[in-house]
């Protein structure tokens, strides 16, 4: 390989890191498809829960603990005294039933 | 000699130069199995395809977390970009970026604040480390009693080789001052809500200036993947994930402990020995996370699976924090008798070691084991410890298979 060629090809790389580095990014995620699975107060529950993360976030939690409720309310409370989620005190019971009672 | 792991390659070269030959591409096209089932309570997840990723174990969608399929850790001690594991915290996740406005910022206790460009930073003296990154979480779902929080299987890990400029560097450059007590790292990934406590981790000042943590923008080769933190992300060798912060755009040198909510109250593990307490209490004091603990998995052969009886030869993966393995063992009869296996190529000390053992196995169930031991001496428990986050797993793996 003569030297022309090789500079050439080494302009060539040089090119196509700019190239690569300058390009912006628009990544899109796939359509999400994790739903919340109907039960009691479903419309709270999507208005509180949904706006941070998405649904799959509660569906993978482990299920058949020994207090359903007391786990899901330690959840909650986690995400208002912790993740500052702006829930409204007359809601907190609600989502805890439904997330006891559907998963 | 053709093992079973050059075969596979060599079928999915094939099956891309047949996808680059003919339309149909049916070799590529053909569609693996909607879900997988990881194998504790409610452990059913999609297959999920996101851009730059092949199909993954969907954790969750927003934000997206993404567990590497387990059959990859046999294909090698790099895991491929494409298969390496996503976690984020935060959904505003900047999908938008521009790599051109890209700023790093180096600012606090310094001489001389910077702002640097990715060209800017492309164009410093690189180095490159082979490590493992490693979700704090990992594994969570075999956790007994169970625990809140991301329900990982084994596969929020990976190895791979990253590029970039050490981080002591650009400390260097902007003058670390008296009196520096620790960094801290933000990226450019925020939370949704402006009342949840942004992702900000830090390392102690020592530890930021070693020379070994880096600032990476290529993986294997590569740009990152822009779910690993494209275009910038730190490094940090033998520690958990949690410190390798994505899209990084801000280090901060300060004069006090920082005490924002992922270092002080996120990511903590009880002050005990191993860090472990009795299951389902809760710990009297903690501290950060910090450390990989040593694992080791078998990688050749799947839980359950039915093989013919005879030799055959077992290969897996171990690694630790980065003393280096200096021993892994297999047993094949339930952990009564053990016996070391070979091992692979050194990558560096924070790297996957590959090893492999070639075992007789009569006809019959068998419950295979293996156990890695660093050079400092530390080892895997063979009863799960337990803390209530979830985090450390490192119980010695069985795998149950029959052979007949």
């Amino acid at each position: 390989m003569n030297r022309t060629l090789l500079s050439a090809l080494a302009a060539i790389a040089t090119l196509s890191i700019t190239v690569a580095i300058a390009a912006p990014v628009n990544y899109t995620l796939p359509e999400e498809t994790a739903a919340f699975k109907p039960g009691p107060n479903l419309e709270v529950v999507q208005n509180n829960c949904s706006g941070c993360h998405s649904a799959d976030y509660i569906r993978t939690q482990p299920q058949n603990e020994k207090s359903k409720k007391d786990f899901w309310q330690a959840e909650v409370t986690k995400m208002i005294k912790v993740y500052g989620a702006p829930i409204d005190n007359a809601d907190v019971g609600k989502i805890v039933d439904y997330l006891a009672a559907t998963y | 000699m053709l093992d079973r792991r050059d075969l596979m390659k060599r079928a999915g070269m094939a099956a891309l130069i047949a996808g680059l030959g003919t339309k149909g591409a049916r070799a590529l096209d053909t569609a693996p199995p909607d879900t997988v089932t990881l194998p504790f309570g409610n452990g059913e997840r999609p297959l999920v395809r996101y851009p730059q990723k092949r199909p993954m174990i969907g954790q969750t969608s927003r934000p997206p977390q993404l567990e590497t399929p387990f059959a990859v850790f046999n294909d090698g001690p790099l895991t491929p970009n494409n298969a390496f594991f996503v976690r984020y915290h935060l959904a505003g996740i900047p999908y938008d970026l521009d790599p051109d406005k890209f700023t790093l910022e180096i600012k606090g206790k310094v001489d001389k604040p910077l702002k640097l460009s990715l060209k800017d930073i492309r164009k410093m003296k690189a180095t490159e480390i082979v490590a493992v990154n490693q979700c704090s979480g990992n594994s969570r779902g075999f956790f007994d009693p169970r625990v809140a929080g991301g329900q990982l299987g084994n596969g929020a890990m990976g190895c791979a080789r990253w590029h970039g400029v050490p981080l002591k560097t650009l400390l260097d450059m902007a003058g670390v001052q008296a009196g520096a007590r620790q960094v801290t790292f933000n990226g450019m990934d925020a939370p949704v809500m402006d009342t949840t406590p942004d992702f900000v981790k830090a390392l102690d000042i020592d530890h930021a200036r070693d020379g070994e943590v880096m600032l990476a923008y290529g993986m294997n080769g590569e740009d990152l993947p822009f779910l690993n933190g494209f275009p910038l992300r730190l490094v940090v060798p033998g520690y958990y994930g949690t410190y390798w912060v994505k899209h990084l755009n801000e280090i901060t040198v300060i004069d006090s402990v920082f005490d924002g909510f992922w270092m002080k109250s996120a990511y903590r593990i009880p002050d005990t020995p191993n860090n472990a307490i009795e299951p389902g209490t809760a710990p009297k004091a903690t501290i950060p996370i910090n450390r990989f603990t040593v694992r080791s998995f078998i990688t050749s052969v799947a839980d359950g699976a039915k093989l013919k009886a005879g030799h055959i030869m077992l290969r897996g993966i171990a690694f630790d924090s980065g003393k280096g393995i200096k021993e892994v063992v297999v047993s094949s009869d339930g952990g009564q008798t053990w016996t070391p296996a070979k091992l692979g190529k050194d990558l560096g000390k924070y790297a996957f070691r590959e090893w492999k053992l070639r075992v007789a196995l009569a006809a019959g169930p068998h419950d295979l084991k293996v156990r890695a031991t660093n050079n400092a001496g530390d080892t895997q428990p063979m009863d799960p410890l337990w803390n209530p986050a979830g985090y450390l797993r490192n119980v010695v793996e069985t795998v149950r298979v029959t052979a007949a």
